[in-house]
């Protein structure tokens, strides 16, 4: 039996190894994934175990606000007497006062903030001079007020030399500098992970980077004996008290490393999307590949069968078949997950600025996962066939070799059962009678009536494919291989199916990303009555700032009507963290943003005023009068009164607090996002290029008109959709390998036929025209059936959404074409090799054929 | 080409001797070798074989097994291409045209009958019937389409796909199709192998009705003394040479002359 089931093994080799591609670009994504995980996760650990290798205990103070996603956590300020406090206590040999925080931003020559990795931290920090890990390489450290010293890495990037002047952005707007020296690391580093430092004296450090002078924001405590680093963090926990924050070096390369894991993680469920897909889609390929190796063997497994093999053999033979794929797709898809994993880890540790990449591994998970999902998929998806081939009667040994179709009533009831069941979910979720469970009871219903539609398929592909091949009848060529499209429903459907999933699955996507793509435009582009948007790009912790005296020049020109600069930050809110935004004029936010009031007002803002929207205020339980408390990032707990609601929308919302509090509150007091309002007959393009000149000493922000600031809005969605884009490239290489299966198998079981029509008289061209038209319409078949069946279930997703300010329904025409072009594109492509081996028929052996 | 095989004469058969004239042939061969591998390994099918089909008229090719008569068929009907010699179909010289050309010939000059029926499952009667004639883009000539339909007696089976055929029926949809192109030649190779004794009948019938009637040119290679005997005229292959001729063959005489092929290969 074994002997038998390697040979058969080995007289399919070109089926097999089709099939076997699918398994073996599922575990190369799912071993990638883990491979890039660990080996990146295993960088940063000992980047960071090397950047706090001198470091024995930090002592930081909570921050006030967590960040909660709102842009990260404000470091909360030090004041100095703390120090001493920290000295005192027993086994500290030394402890110093520190600045050192994120967002000192360097104008480069070109009068951008200088370029680097993305994601390295831009630092600011006072000058404590130099010690085992920062030294000199040129010049000297900061004595004056306006000097500053660079590290090595920033230094290089900008190409600053000492002696140099340089503009830096901090939480105040530009200043100018000298370069007074140039700094490096231990072990000759230029950059700690591609970060930046501008080294300020102290004062300066202080007020530029924590807002005030006297205070910091990181003591740096030396212990007298090394061994007892933990019995000294614990009595400075002790001392402090629980508004600090203390950790060892150690504990410190943990976190920092941890945080940038999680940042980096989304790159590994990109890949297990991949992976996901791929197998999606690679089951069908394997269930299709192994009911054709079985249908065509029928009579050999008759044989075998009336020789004495029993049931239980013939499930085995053919497990051991799927098995030994499953084994050999998995060690290769492990190799090139390897590959791709490390090449990832390579890329993206790159791009944040790591030159030492950590060694290639194989954790133990991505071994035990690729494995499961190699072997053990494969295996499974065989199981159908094996029991196909198990009940082959011997007496089937004995007749022709025709493979009969089976009648489709078991898999059409079954779809129609799961169809009624999948559309009455959709239906009850959408009728709004499921309330806030809506979205579920639709995913639901999207899920099942997605498999229904696979069950449904070979029935619903006669009359389409009869519908579709019309299109190539005009020539024999293309009737006939319309008609043999339509010869095997079954087989056709299954190879539909695989191109069904990928299309219905990204169309369904597209659709949803698209809707809310352009319901969020739709809102914004209602609400926002700005004229020109003056923005920035976040580069560092700090957001970008718009200088208020430009801001101000801004307002004074003959064109400008009114501005409206908003300045935000997050908040804590009864122990919550909270949104919350404020405008320097809030008369002309309330105008150019459409805020009407629901109740009070909301067209002005007094210090201790707030006003909200009605979602939040209902969420909170706030009306008209209420004190309500506010921690800000800076500062002590402020109470402020709600004097006004307007009602809720996706474009503007949440709360607005007044001018003088958030300047006193927030981590900056300066605006960050300014809306311009023209008069009346203001050329826009002209107010544009003046409002340019004006912000040319901002480097971070610019100024958009209305219409590009709406596209920078939804460019986030185009970002997905991209994403989407490649998966579903993924799923069609995939989709080209079962119609290339089935194609070949056709071409096989058709020898004499093929013979036949090259006897009376059919061109070479006109078989591969044949053998193409049959392939095309399978993949069109396929493709419409997924963009029908994507948009469909999309649309029903988006409609869930409504609540949620998803209100525009807009399916993704676009791309729709595109899929369908692609659709006939994969039809061609996967029909080259078929095509050719039907063409290159010797006749006379075709007619010969048995 | 002299016939030196002996054998007594039988009333209703006429022996011709001689050089055929093949001048004027639907089909000839001329000196025709095909040699199979080089060498040690070298296999002739056909030896100098020349023979000239007459228009209009049944001729079968008959042998043993390994006579070279497939071969011989297969070359005549441009399917395959011969080591050396020459042949004509009509008045065109068909060796060292290439796949294009010979297909086009097939498509234009040549009508096929297999033994196993080989009709396209996917389509029906009629549009197998039709086949040759939409592959070559040609308009059929209704009147003779109808004339050929009754003649099968197929009319009302035009609808049906073949697998809801008898395999009388099949071959006889075959029949039509290789018909229905008016081609100057048609082969038919082993046309009742797949066929009970009726139905083979019927099919033979209708051959060389289809002969005297139209005037068609039909060359039938078949190892069946029966199936021979409707043919106007007999070519005996052994050993990849023509042996022995007879016209106006009755199937006594057919195996009588098979018997004494057996005889002399077996003397040999």
């Amino acid at each position: 039996m074994l002997r038998a089931t390697f040979k058969s093994l080995l007289s399919r080799k070109l089926r097999l190894l089709l099939s076997g591609l699918a398994v073996v670009l599922a575990v190369m994504f799912v071993s990638g994934a883990f491979i890039l995980s660990d080996t990146l996760g295993r960088t940063f650990d000992s980047l960071f175990t090397n950047a706090y290798d001198y470091t024995d205990i930090q002592v930081q103070a909570k921050p006030k606000v967590d960040g909660g996603g709102d842009g990260g956590a404000v470091p909360a300020n030090i004041q100095s007497t703390v120090v001493g406090k920290v000295a005192a206590v027993p086994g500290v040999a030394k402890a110093t006062g520190t600045v050192a925080a994120e967002g000192a931003r360097v104008v480069g020559r070109n009068g951008k903030v200088v370029g680097g990795a993305g994601g390295a931290p831009r630092f600011g920090i006072n000058w404590t001079g130099e010690d085992q890990l920062i030294s000199l390489r040129e010049g000297r450290g900061p004595q004056a007020s306006g000097e500053v010293a660079l590290n090595a890495g920033l230094a290089k990037i900008g190409n600053f030399k000492v002696g140099e002047q340089v503009g830096v952005l901090t939480l105040e707007p530009k200043k100018t500098f000298t370069v007074v020296g140039i700094f490096g690391y231990a072990g000759g580093r230029d950059s700690i992970g591609g970060e930046q430092t501008v080294a300020f004296t102290e004062p300066v450090a202080q007020q530029l980077m924590l807002g005030a002078t006297g205070v910091y924001n990181v003591i740096d405590v030396k212990v007298a004996d090394k061994r007892d680093l933990t019995k000294v963090r614990d009595a400075l926990r002790a001392e402090v008290g629980p508004s600090y924050q203390v950790d060892t070096g150690a504990d410190l390369a943990k976190k920092q490393s941890d945080q940038i894991k999680k940042a980096l993680s989304f790159v590994t469920y990109i890949l297990l999307g991949f992976a996901a897909v791929a197998l999606l889609v690679g089951v069908f390929l394997i269930l299709n590949t192994f009911s054709i190796i079985v249908a065509q063997r029928t009579q050999e497994l008759a044989l075998l069968r009336a020789m004495g093999a029993s049931r239980r053999q013939m499930i085995g033979s053919v497990l051991l078949e799927a098995s030994l794929i499953g084994v050999v797709s998995w060690l290769v898809g492990l190799g090139l997950g390897v590959g791709i994993g490390s090449g990832g880890a390579f890329a993206l540790a790159k791009l944040t600025g790591i030159d030492d990449v950590a060694g290639v591994g194989v954790p133990p998970a991505a071994w035990i996962v690729s494995f499961v999902v190699g072997v053990g998929v494969t295996i499974l998806a065989a199981l159908l066939p094996a029991f196909q081939a198990s009940r082959v009667p011997p007496v089937a040994a004995m007749r022709q070799a025709g493979t009969a179709d089976r009648p489709l009533t078991k898999l059409t009831a079954a779809g129609g059962v799961l169809a009624a069941g999948g559309g009455g979910a959709l239906a009850f979720g959408l009728s709004g009678k499921a309330h806030d469970n809506t979205i579920w009871w639709v995913v639901g219903g999207v899920f099942v009536t997605f498999i229904a539609v696979a069950l449904l398929t070979p029935l619903l592909g006669r009359p389409v494919v009869s519908v579709l091949g019309r299109l190539f009848a005009w020539s024999v060529a293309g009737k006939l291989g319309r008609r043999n499209s339509a010869r095997n429903p079954r087989r056709t459907a299954i190879t539909a199916a695989a191109m069904m999933i990928s299309i219905a699955l990204v169309t369904g996507i597209s659709t949803i990303f698209t809707s809310v793509s352009s319901s969020v435009s739709k809102i914004v582009d209602q609400q926002v009555q700005a004229d020109l948007i003056i923005s920035g790009q976040q580069t560092s912790a700090i957001p970008p700032a718009i200088d208020p005296v430009a801001l101000a020049r801004v307002r004074a020109l003959s064109t400008v009507d009114a501005v409206a600069g908003q300045a935000y930050g997050a908040a804590m809110i009864g122990g919550k963290s909270q949104f919350v935004a404020a405008f320097d004029d809030q008369a002309a936010a309330a105008r150019i943003l459409k805020l009407k009031p629901k109740i009070g007002r909301v067209d002005r803002l007094g210090a201790g005023e707030m006003v909200v929207d009605e979602a939040t205020a209902k969420g909170r339980g706030w009306t008209i009068g209420d004190q309500v408390t506010i921690q800000l990032p800076r500062g002590e707990p402020r109470q402020l009164r709600v004097v006004g609601t307007y009602p809720s929308g996706p474009g503007a919302g949440g709360i607005l607090l007044s001018w003088p509090d958030a300047t006193a509150g927030f981590r900056t007091s300066t605006a960050v996002q300014a809306y311009v309002k023209l008069r009346p007959g203001a050329v826009t393009t002209a107010a544009k290029g003046e409002v340019d000149r004006i912000l040319a000493d901002s480097p971070e922000v610019n100024v958009a008109t209305r219409e590009e600031w709406l596209g920078n809005q939804t460019q986030i969605f185009d970002i997905v959709l991209t994403i989407v884009q490649v998966l579903l490239g993924v799923a069609m290489l995939i989709a080209v390998l079962g119609i290339v299966n089935t194609l070949v198998l056709s071409v096989l079981e058709r020898t004499r036929e093929l013979g036949m029509l090259r006897a009376i008289g059919l061109r070479r061209g006109q078989v591969m025209r044949m053998v193409t038209v049959e392939s095309v319409v399978i993949s069109l078949f396929g493709s419409l059936l997924g963009i029908a069946v994507g948009a469909g279930l999309g649309a029903a997703v988006v409609r869930a959404l409504k609540d949620k300010g998803i209100t525009e329904l807009s399916l993704p025409w676009g791309l729709m074409v595109g899929y369908v072009v692609a659709g006939a594109f994969v039809g061609v492509v996967a029909a080259i090799i078929p095509a050719i081996r039907a063409a290159r028929l010797d006749v006379l052996k075709a007619i010969a054929y048995e | 080409m002299t016939l030196t095989m002996g054998g007594a004469h039988r009333p209703g058969a006429t022996r011709q001797s001689g050089a055929a004239d093949t001048s004027g042939a639907a089909a000839r061969a001329v000196d025709v070798w095909k040699v199979y591998g080089s060498g040690e390994a070298e296999v002739a099918a056909l030896r100098g074989v020349s023979v000239g089909l007459e228009r209009g008229r049944y001729t079968a090719i008959m042998g043993p097994s390994g006579s070279g008569k497939s071969t011989l068929m297969h070359c005549l009907a441009g399917l395959d291409s011969v080591t050396r010699g020459e042949v004509y179909v009509g008045d065109t010289l068909i060796t060292g045209l290439g796949d294009r050309g010979l297909t086009d010939l097939r498509r234009d000059k040549v009508g096929f009958i297999f033994q196993q029926f080989n009709l396209l499952p996917t389509l029906t009667a009629e549009e197998n019937i039709l086949l040759p004639l939409s592959i070559a883009g040609r308009k059929p000539d209704r009147q003779w389409y109808d004339t050929v339909i009754d003649t099968v007696g197929l009319r009302d089976r035009l609808r049906h796909r073949p697998t809801q055929l008898s395999g009388g029926q099949q071959q006889r949809v075959a029949c039509a199709r290789a018909l229905v192109s008016r081609p100057d030649v048609i082969f038919a190779d082993e046309p009742t192998g797949n066929l009970d004794s009726r139905s083979g009948a019927e099919v033979l019938g209708f051959l060389r009705n289809s002969v005297r009637q139209f005037g068609q040119t039909i060359v039938m290679v078949t190892h069946d003394a029966n199936a021979a005997s409707y043919a106007d005229r007999v070519i005996f292959l052994a050993d990849g040479q023509i042996v022995d001729e007879l016209r106006e063959p009755t199937a006594e005489a057919v195996l009588d002359t098979m018997k004494n092929l057996d005889t002399m290969a077996a003397v040999a």
